[in-house]
């Protein structure tokens, strides 16, 4: 199980850092949203393969928290970008 | 090593893999709908896979529980999301790439068809 969780670990480093990319280059605000949206699920599967790893759950409210403020941020920077414009 | 981890390693390898292909896809696809055609795999599909092969090594019920919860919430909020950022993103006059064929919702707008001044009205 550590081999399949540390691979796992490492595939989740490599679509964040990818996510971090596109982060940065934009161009749009809406591409800037969509990466950080990926970003942040790519962090709750990171925390949950962690959990995975030890059979704890200490960590398992953090999940429940970062995936409802995700959407709250998403959705009022989209309507941020409709009144405003890109 | 039982079954159970078995398919608990098999479910994570699976839900990761398709997060990084969903960083792959931000990374190389043209334009904001493509981009976000690709990040909403993993949203659901992925997450849910993960958290699946992490609901098999749990100790604890009431951690199985969470992890549910986690799914319901990703499964309800996701596809809000999307579509507020693919709106937003399409009135706020973000360019398509330059392979888009077809741009149905320009032909209608020009068309008339859909209101722009509704659209006016809910931007205020």
């Amino acid at each position: 199980m550590t081999v399949v969780t540390t691979v796992a670990l490492a595939g989740v480093v490599v679509a964040g850092l990818l996510c971090l990319l596109r982060l940065v280059r934009g161009p749009s605000l809406a591409d800037r949203i969509v990466a950080l949206d990926a970003l942040l699920i790519v962090i709750v599967s990171g925390i949950a393969v962690d959990a995975a790893r030890t059979g704890k759950g200490t960590y398992l409210e953090v999940l429940v928290v970062a995936a409802l403020l995700g959407f709250v941020g998403t959705v009022n920077v989209a309507r941020f970008i409709e009144r405003r414009g890109a | 090593m039982s079954v159970a981890d078995v398919v608990a390693g098999a479910l994570i390898l699976t839900g990761v893999a398709l997060s990084v292909t969903a960083g792959l896809g931000l990374h190389r696809f043209p334009d904001v709908f493509a981009r976000m055609h690709a990040a909403t795999k993993p949203a659901t599909l992925g997450l849910v896979l993960v958290l699946a092969g992490a609901a098999l090594r749990m100790e604890q019920r009431g951690d199985v529980a969470k992890l549910l919860l986690v799914v319901a919430l990703q499964f309800l909020t996701a596809p809000v999301g999307a579509h507020m950022v693919g709106r937003a993103a399409y009135r706020s006059g973000t360019e398509l790439s330059a392979a888009t064929s077809c741009d149905e919702l320009a032909r209608d707008d020009a068309a008339g068809l859909h209101g722009r001044e509704e659209a006016s009205r809910e931007n205020g």
